[in-house]
């Protein structure tokens, strides 16, 4: 009925690729040793990574894919590209960005969001990572904020002290995947103390078709420091499938504060199968705020390890799963420590045949006293053909932990359709309010620019509810 | 031209079942038409068919707003055309504030466009986008002006500000929703406006502000059609128009009189007396 006021809002926004002729590199399709190894060549890296990547793939080969989550069969190895690079070239200014992918970025609105309210921004586009800038005044404080691959030159030390402890390759078949041919992603480290008021911003974008990307993120905040970093990724619609597949991990020293927002639109091709996981020291805080929208499959549970008394963890996520798409999504938080607290929202909607899981462990170890922890899980579901399931495990061992647990499927009633209609709402924007209303505790976390984004992103997604 | 809403032989059913069996009425803008009848006899189907309701289906008759049938138009569609209900149950819409859905409402029917990257609409939620249901001539309103007018007709209906950024009737008592029906009226000001039993839960000072609101409202500018089930708030909204609804059907329609006459005989000699007619 009023499907067509929707339509100013323009979903081919992310619908639009590159030529990849001219690239740099472009790895022929599968995986073997000889990429492994071609990719640490090219990148010039020491040895014990190149050693690090070859254990890495020699675990990925003997894990098997996992039984458990989503559809993992159709996934053709063979068929990706594991390694594609348009230039090796990072730019610290846009005007040093090879001009078609300056554009990319410019239609994504990168450049601008830099500009208005970001303290940092990295940029991957396939493989590598192509632009990177960091406010003058944060460097100045000591704060790192580049790619990974130049951090490894760059600092080795640190690097080579965090990276790989908090996820490690034999953790599971994509994080070996990962730990194999990882390229790009962000690089933070925040000094003792310093807070940092502005979000970091790292966007990634795959291009190309049956692109796989492997990007690999490492924050360390040090002690009493603050951060928070948001990540973006889209992808143009193709109809065979890629993969992102990336890891990141997270240091939370004592007293510091990060925070990490993801709002991925993926195109509806890419299996989207990710790591991500946290420490927690003593009273330091851990956020992870993850929508997730798009992919044909998505299996990512971020987790929080809790290792430090009254250290916080919080888990706060969306999923939206439309046609043909699977979003197998949720949480881990594991408390060792005394007085440790953690909290897990989620919210998934589920519409036209698409299914959302929550997946969700909650682990008090012995030991950890009073602890205290809250999980929550709503589901909303847009009609009877789609589905939505909650796997919710707790292995509770102290007595004295205060665990709740709700969890709520609802659909969206005629009576409250009826109800915005009567006050002149047309039934897609009531649908869409209802909608809105439902993700607004995950929303109103955001900046305001994303919340816009993310709300425009729903809109357009129930825009083909209404026939 | 005053607008008129003119109910014609109307005959509708929920789920098979008769409910109007026959139903005349005219109500134009600027008159108080109060419905009243007992329990059961199809005051809320009325209210709930004139604004469009999906589950009630109209088998027979028609209604017409300054002389086009509205049936089969959706809900939203009968809002521009200047109906709105004051609902009997208002539902509970989480995570919407009020403030912003009077916005999104208020554009929707006075057909205010506004453009997706409005810097007005906080968070974006509920923005409504919709062209001018008129095409031309739509009012537009910036979002200070809004909220003045929304700060005023908070005050008019005696509801705290606070109210406003609060989730649409999520936690609200049941007075509460009605006065925020009220203040929806206010803000929306339809032509024609029916109110399914906004007095009752009500207490007698909440009863009193109501009618004091709707009699400021309806002077030369808003149709009412009040459907009631008790004439405690007739002491305060004077009704030109008052009509005795009984099984589906106008049993009776008068002056204020008639209903002075139910408060005196109650609604079991309207029962007794309708059962030669109703036959």
């Amino acid at each position: 009925m009023a499907t067509k006021q929707v339509l100013d809002i323009d979903y081919t926004k992310y619908n639009f690729h590159d030529t990849d002729e001219n690239y740099e590199y472009k790895f022929p399709k599968g995986l073997t040793r000889e990429v492994v190894e071609q990719i640490s060549k090219i990148k010039n890296e020491p040895e014990w990574m190149l050693q690090f990547r070859l254990r890495s793939y020699e675990h990925y080969l003997k894990r098997p894919i996992p039984t458990w989550g989503g559809e993992l069969t159709t996934l053709n190895f063979d068929d990706m590209l594991y390694y594609a690079s348009p230039t090796q070239k990072k730019s610290r200014s846009w005007d040093d960005v090879p001009s078609y992918i300056k554009d990319t970025f410019d239609k994504l609105g990168i450049p601008e969001a830099e500009r208005k309210f970001l303290g940092g921004v990295g940029a991957q586009y396939e493989s590598e990572v192509v632009y990177h800038s960091l406010r003058e005044d944060l460097a100045k404080k000591g704060v790192l904020f580049t790619d990974t691959d130049t951090a490894l030159k760059e600092y080795p030390e640190i690097f080579k002290k965090h990276f790989g402890t908090v996820v490690p390759p034999e953790d599971n078949k994509f994080a070996a995947l990962n730990s194999a041919v990882w390229s790009g992603g962000s690089f933070i480290y925040i000094p003792e103390g310093v807070s940092v008021d502005v979000p970091l911003q790292a966007y990634f974008r795959i291009n190309t078709q049956n692109m796989g990307q492997f990007e690999r993120t490492l924050i360390i905040a040090d002690k009493n420091s603050r951060i928070h970093y948001i990540e973006g990724c889209t992808a143009p619609v193709y109809s065979t499938d890629s993969l992102h597949s990336a890891v990141v991990e997270i240091i939370a020293k004592p007293g510091a504060h990060v925070r990490y927002t993801t709002i991925q639109n993926w195109s509806n091709d890419v299996y989207n199968l990710v790591t991500k996981r946290a420490y927690a020291y003593a009273d330091a805080t851990v956020e992870w705020v993850d929508g997730n929208l798009g992919s044909k499959l998505t299996m990512k549970y971020p987790s929080i390890y809790l290792l430090g008394p009254r250290a916080k963890g919080e888990i706060l996520s969306v999923a939206f799963a439309g046609k043909n798409q699977h979003q197998d999504a949720g949480g881990k938080v594991v408390h060792l420590a005394p007085f440790t607290t953690s909290r897990i929202t989620s919210k998934s909607i589920s519409k036209d045949g698409g299914r959302s899981t929550y997946r969700g462990l909650l682990h008090v170890a012995k030991g950890a006293k009073g602890v205290k922890s809250t999980v929550r899980c709503d589901a909303l579901l847009m009609d009877e053909y789609s589905r939505t399931d909650t796997y919710p495990y707790n292995e509770i061992n102290e007595d004295d932990a205060t665990i709740t647990h709700e969890a709520t499927v609802g659909k969206i009633g005629e009576d409250q359709l009826f109800y915005l209609m009567s006050r002149g709402l047309s039934e897609q924007d009531a649908l869409s309010m209802i909608v809105m209303g439902f993700m607004e505790p995950f929303t109103k976390e955001l900046p305001m620019e994303y919340a816009i984004e993310l709300n425009r992103l729903i809109q357009m997604e129930m825009a083909g509810s209404v026939g | 031209m005053p607008t008129t809403l003119e109910i014609k032989d109307l005959h509708v059913s929920i789920e098979s079942k008769q409910i109007l069996k026959g139903v005349n009425l005219k109500v134009a803008q600027g008159e108080i038409h109060a419905v009243m009848g007992p329990n059961g006899s199809g005051k809320s189907t009325l209210a709930n068919t004139l604004m469009g309701h999906p589950k009630y289906k109209v088998d027979s008759g028609d209604i017409l707003v300054n002389g086009e049938s509205i049936i089969g138009m959706s809900p939203d569609l009968r809002a521009r055309k200047g109906l709105f209900l004051a609902f009997q149950y208002p539902l509970e819409i989480s995570g919407v504030p009020l403030a912003q859905f009077l916005r999104s409402a208020y554009r929707a029917v006075k057909g205010g466009e506004d453009k997706a990257n409005s810097p007005a609409v906080k968070g974006g939620v509920g923005k409504a986008n919709s062209p001018s249901p008129t095409g031309v001539g739509g009012e537009m309103i910036s979002a200070l002006a809004f909220k003045k007018k929304l700060e005023e007709k908070l005050k008019e209906v005696e509801m705290d500000p606070a109210f406003s950024k609060r989730y649409l009737n999520e936690g609200f008592s049941g007075g509460e929703k009605k006065r925020a029906e009220i203040l929806q009226m206010a803000i929306l000001e339809p032509a024609i406006a029916i109110m399914d039993e906004t007095d009752s839960g009500l207490d007698i000072d909440a009863i009193r502000k109501v009618a004091e609101v709707v009699s400021s409202m309806a002077g030369p500018k808003m149709g009412v059609l009040l459907i009631t089930h008790y004439q405690r708030i007739l002491q305060y909204l004077k009704p030109q128009f008052v009509h005795i609804m009984v099984d589906g059907r106008i049993f009776q329609s008068g002056g204020i009189e008639l209903a002075q006459l139910l408060e005196e005989k109650g609604y079991e000699w309207i029962e007794k007396e309708a059962v030669p007619t109703a036959s």
